[in-house]
């Protein structure tokens, strides 16, 4: 402990994307002097690639929008296995927090009005989607950036010192929550990526807003810091995560070239008239439509294409489905042999817009296929095909406050669970990482100032076992290198734990998985500790090796299919499944899963929907009285 | 399709270091930053950089490659000829921390410089109206992804140290353009861009523009219209004379609160 | 200049000025040979005092011709500025070198090439100090716009030259010559090189903050939007069609050739 930095703090949040820095607002705006510490630089958080927008039932588009159908298609899209209360809390505050951006600097798209204006959007049954072309994720990021940094020119003019009350610690990676003998957080262990020297934030709160775990598979979104760091804090810390078998695959990720395989292509080509075709032409998306949907969506071509100047009288494009149905449609297309040279299927824009109009409207896809693989997307169709995107499971929390099951632990965006049930409709991530943000910022504040003086303490002892864990790779010899299980590990992944499941699949995956945890416990990493990615990686393998137990865990015990977790030896949707959350936790050096049963909606809440709708996906016990 | 490519990669730290020779293997479809983390994974695990997004979203990656301060996922291998020597090193204007990795604190020192945006104290969130064509001139400034490369190349920080004190490079004046040109903010920062963020540095050689990976014309659209609007304030007596009669409504802004280096 | 520079302490030390693999010192090169080739043209024309007036035509440095030692038919009148005994190019001719020398476009030209400062993107510059455009004289480069007022001017004199180019040595009307082609072409260019400005461009409306509350002004600015953004161009072209122009005047003024005439 010779080199050990040592910092004080009320709250640290733990991740600076859009949840972490929302929440970092909130906690310093209630008085808590706020540590942000964020794996990569200030502002290049993975909440960057985010692209469509922020979905919040603001109603300018069409005023027919309200909290209530927010409400709706979230749970629609979640397939009702959604915290009601977390989905009901986001359909009614996620327009204030878009406001809100606006007073912080935000320039959205507008409305002729002069008011925000809205798009279409997969699932979402009006224009809700708050956006700046497609890259409102960087709007977002840049502005609550720069929102941060005035309030650190506000504590600059009141204290002369600008980081007073908020400082970001950039490039630092926590590798273990600390608590006390009663379980409270009492601070988190980390290190400096630049020096490889480790800190200790003394913090009674920590707000973990780490995003998700991509970074396990191979053909993914995420970028490098996507490990299921805060999964596997939380669970170290004796904390719990929730539905990890429900995986989202978006639908169209770059397939080619081989180097940005898995790239997003945003929703909004297809929200604003791009339509998916196999190699013979076809728009096969018309053969994919559920029959939970199957009277929302548009049976011909010619009525979808309708619906895009008529709304009112005519259903949306099948196109438009949830990105679940989406990308086991395009699975399934390209396993009959109906797919693309490179292993995809077609998504086309150029032959619906003008080239002038999609420049305008998606000009980072334009600059992004045009850059990366060569190709004019006003001119020929994308080759896409599904990536992983998002993990809907996550910690488990409490719905008003973010806090986790572990008392001074809170969590908020991606990193937590509950709020999309089994399938996130896209723009609802932005929305939830500002929803949940501020109130998991304000869970902490409360907390802290529950606790008045006397807070947990951190140990010597713990401190010293957080270092001798971070330094292990450095003193095995003769292991391996950590890139070669990784790169194994995400082939594991995606092929056995992938878009489609089967038990034996499955359990192959748990089998590799042990193999890989007795090899991580040797790797070897060479060079020294200052800015070693060799090392980081070794460190970040656990984290992914726990998450990656606890989805494996989850998705053999989940015997039906729902959302993003597809099995193909139990292909239906159960009503009595849906009754079911499964819960993990660490257990020694593995997870161990426990179902737990879903609270049951509110009865108010029951009553927005169509009891017929219900049925599809409620037990006879569970539907409102009087509709039997 | 594949070859082997010769790379010269930058290895050191403060202390020093120089030009370390690699072949390495190149498929088709691949950028520089690919061929960087194959080197990671075979010669060099201890290879240091910067990256997240690897789609040129984040501007995490950026580097000098021959010679050209570049996003190293965007720079695709089909660029150079099979049988060229492919040169990497960090960004040469900040102080480099390990291999193609560079302390930018410069940058995020800057960013906290600039005074933030202030709407109408009265204006409730909810209802701010703005019209798209009086958005849209910041808009182009916000796509930038902060990869500081415009920064790195600016001769005026580039080859001038000392000057890092007074001057903010094209990243932050632009930063200043746009909250001048947003509909609602009731800030004027136009002394501020002068006295602590030197505009007066920029001799409009351009090269910002040229290296934006964003395309953003960080010149023309920015950096001018800036200066112009200085004139229009600082230079330009017979403007300011007309203003006194005409409307002076489109330019009601207060002056902010001096900053760091007042 | 090794502690200031790109080897200042701290960062990473290449030991070279530039890695670019490029000709990077083309473009500089040319750019220095073409306005230096144009400066000596321009200065020898404009201190000569001799054969910049061939009826119809009038050379652009020697318009408007203010004084009394005009040569006959080429002046304001009979010239007005009767204590001026050199050249009278030299009364009005600072004005365009003014607009250019200020010009947004220029600047970089002549700070690449002239200055090296830089030579080309990410080349190390030469100079051990660097304080650009912040005292005199560079300073003055924001006063721009003045030069742009005045150019407009002069551009509106070269326009009459160009109309009154269409009248034979006689003063009849009707007449058209490669000489008025000529003078059309060069009064054209001028104007897209004025128009295309940058002060231009913020004068219509670059400096109003609303343009949805004066949607005139707005489509005036996306017009000059446009033009700017070939501004280099229109500063190239226009320098080749004033030297061109007083060039065809001299050759006639001078006798070595006799204009082709159309009608």
């Amino acid at each position: 402990m010779t080199d050990l930095e040592r910092h004080s703090y009320d709250v640290v949040v733990i991740g600076a994307g859009g949840a972490g820095l929302r929440a970092a607002i909130e906690a310093r705006s209630h008085g808590k002097r706020t540590a942000i510490v964020c794996k990569s630089l200030f502002g290049k958080a993975h909440t960057v690639m985010a692209e469509g927008g922020i979905a919040a039932a603001m109603g300018n588009v069409n005023s027919k929008d309200n909290w209530q159908v927010h409400f709706r298609d979230t749970m629609r899209g979640g397939k009702f296995l959604n915290s009601w209360r977390m989905a009901e809390l986001h359909a009614k505050e996620a327009p204030q927090r878009v406001w809100e951006l606006e007073t912080y600097g935000a320039l959205f798209d507008r409305t002729p009005e002069g008011k925000i204006s809205q798009r279409n959007f997969g699932g979402h049954e009006y224009p809700r989607l708050a956006h700046v072309g497609d890259r409102t994720g960087l709007e977002l990021i840049r502005t609550l950036q720069q929102k941060i940094v005035s309030l650190q020119q506000e504590d600059f003019h009141a204290t002369g010192d600008y980081e007073s009350h908020i400082k970001v610690f950039a490039e630092c990676t926590i590798t273990r929550l600390l608590t006390d003998e009663s379980g409270a957080i009492a601070g988190a262990y980390g290190y400096f990526r630049e020096t490889g020297d480790f800190v200790l934030f003394e913090s009674p709160a920590v707000v973990l807003a780490t995003g998700g775990i991509g970074k396990s598979f191979k053909v993914t979104s995420n970028s490098w810091e996507y490990t299921g760091d805060g999964h596997a804090l939380a669970m170290r810390a004796g904390g719990s995560t929730l539905n990890m078998e429900f995986i989202q695959f978006h639908p169209t990720g770059m397939v080619w070239p081989p180097s940005v395989k898995g790239i997003l292509v945003t929703e909004s080509v297809r929200g604003d008239g791009g339509v998916l075709t196999n190699s013979e032409g076809t728009r096969f998306m018309f053969d994919y439509i559920p029959d939970v949907f199957k009277d929302k969506y548009a049976t011909t071509p010619e009525e979808g294409d309708r619906w895009y100047t008529d709304p009112d009288n005519n259903r949306r494009p099948p196109e438009l489905l949830p990105r679940d149905e989406v990308a086991r449609a395009i699975n399934s297309e390209v396993k009959a042999g109906r797919g693309t040279p490179h292993g995809g299927v077609y998504l086309d824009v150029s032959s619906r817009l003008p080239a002038e109009t999609i420049r305008k409207k998606l000009p980072s896809m334009y600059h992004q296929f045009k850059e990366l693989a060569d190709v004019d997307i006003t001119a020929v169709p994308m080759e896409v095909g599904p990536t992983c995107h998002y993990v809907m499971g996550g910690v488990e929390v409490e719905p008003d406050t973010g806090s986790a099951k572990v008392p001074g632990l809170f969590a908020a965006g991606e990193v937590s669970g509950g709020m999309h049930g089994s399938n996130r409709l896209g723009g609802n991530s932005l929305s939830d990482l500002l929803v949940f943000g501020r109130r998991a910022g304000l869970g902490a504040a409360e907390y802290v100032e529950s606790l008045g003086e006397s807070r947990p303490q951190v140990t010597d002892a713990m401190v010293a076992a957080a270092e001798l864990e971070a330094l292990a790779p450095f003193t095995t010899e003769g292991g391996e290198n950590p890139y070669t299980i990784h790169s194994e590990l995400q082939e594991s992944m995606n092929d056995l734990v992938g878009i489609i499941r089967t038990q034996a699949e499955v359990e192959q995956a748990l089998e590799r998985l042990e193999g890989f945890k007795a090899r991580v416990a040797h790797v070897t990493v060479k060079g020294g500790r200052a800015f070693n990615p060799g090392w980081h990686l070794a460190l970040d393998l656990k984290n992914m090796l726990l998450v990656s137990e606890c989805v494996a865990r989850a998705a053999l015990e989940r015997q039906e299919s729902r959302g993003g977790h597809t099995r193909e030896d139990y292909p239906v949707m159960s009503p009595e499944w849906r009754q079911v959350n499964i819960v993990c936790r660490a257990d020694g050096d593995g997870a161990a899963i426990v179902r737990q049963p879903l609270v049951p909606m509110r009865e108010d809440l029951l009553d927005l929907f169509d009891v017929d709708e219900l049925k599809k996906y409620l037990t006879e016990a569970e539907l409102p009285k009087g509709a039997h | 399709m594949g070859y082997k490519a010769r790379f010269k990669v930058w290895r050191g730290d403060k202390s020093g270091g120089g030009l370390e020779d690699f072949s390495v293997d190149v498929n088709e479809g691949e950028v520089v930053l690919d061929i960087v983390h194959r080197l990671q994974a075979t010669d060099a695990p201890d290879l240091a950089v910067r990256w997240n997004c690897k789609a040129g979203k984040c501007g995490s990656c950026s580097a000098e490659i021959n010679g050209r301060p570049r996003l190293m996922c965007m720079t695709r291998m089909s660029t150079f000829a099979e049988d060229e020597t492919i040169t990497i090193t960090p960004m040469r204007t900040f102080p480099v921390i390990r291999d193609l990795v560079t302390d930018v604190s410069y940058n995020y020192e800057k960013a906290r410089m600039v005074p933030a945006f202030s709407p109408p104290a009265d204006l409730e969130p909810g209802d701010y109206r703005m019209a798209q064509v009086d958005v849209e001139r910041s808009q182009e400034f916000r796509k930038c992804i902060e990869c500081f490369l415009c920064n790195d190349t600016c001769h005026a920080v580039r080859d001038h140290e000392e000057n890092k004190t007074s001057f903010s490079g094209p990243r932050f004046l632009m930063r200043i353009s746009e909250l001048d040109m947003h509909p609602l903010d009731t800030v004027d920062r136009r002394e501020v861009a002068v006295q602590e963020h030197g505009l007066g540095y920029c001799n409009i050689t351009k090269c910002c523009t040229d290296v934006c990976p964003e395309h953003i014309k960080i010149t023309d659209n920015a950096i001018i219209p800036l200066k112009e609007r200085v004139a229009d304030k600082k230079y330009d007596p017979i403007f300011s004379i007309a203003s006194l009669f005409g409307k002076t409504k489109e330019r009601a802004r207060r002056t902010p609160p001096p900053g760091k280096n007042a | 200049m090794a502690t200031t520079g790109i080897e200042s302490p701290g960062r990473a030390q290449i030991g070279v000025k530039t890695l670019r693999t490029d000709r990077w010192w083309i473009a500089p090169l040319l750019t220095f040979l073409a306005l230096t080739a144009f400066v000596v043209y321009s200065g020898w024309r404009v201190f000569s005092n001799q054969y910049y007036f061939a009826e119809p035509y009038i050379s652009v440095y020697y318009s408007p011709c203010i004084t009394t030692t005009c040569v006959p038919g080429s002046g304001f009148g009979d010239g007005f500025v009767s204590w001026w005994a050199l050249s009278p190019a030299l009364l009005t001719a600072w004005i365009p070198l003014a607009f250019r020398f200020t010009c947004y476009y220029y600047r970089k030209a002549y700070f690449r090439s002239f200055w090296l400062s830089p030579p080309a993107c990410a080349v190390a510059e030469p100079h051990g100090k660097y304080t650009g455009e912040r005292r005199l004289p560079l300073i003055l480069n924001n006063g721009h716009r003045y030069a742009f007022y005045l150019g407009l001017l002069l551009n509106v004199v070269l326009t009459w030259d160009a109309i009154i180019a269409f009248r034979n040595s006689e003063g009849q009307w009707g007449h058209m010559g490669l000489g008025t082609v000529i003078l059309v072409a060069n009064a054209v260019c001028l104007w897209m090189y004025s128009l295309s400005c940058h002060s231009c461009r913020n004068a219509v409306g670059g400096r109003i903050t609303h343009f949805s509350k004066h949607p005139l002004r707005y489509r005036m600015w996306t017009l000059i939007s446009k033009l700017n953004t070939r501004h280099m161009q229109w500063a190239w072209i226009s320098l080749c069609t004033v030297v061109l122009a007083d060039f065809y005047v001299y050759l006639l003024a001078s006798g070595r050739i006799s204009d082709l005439t159309f009608f």
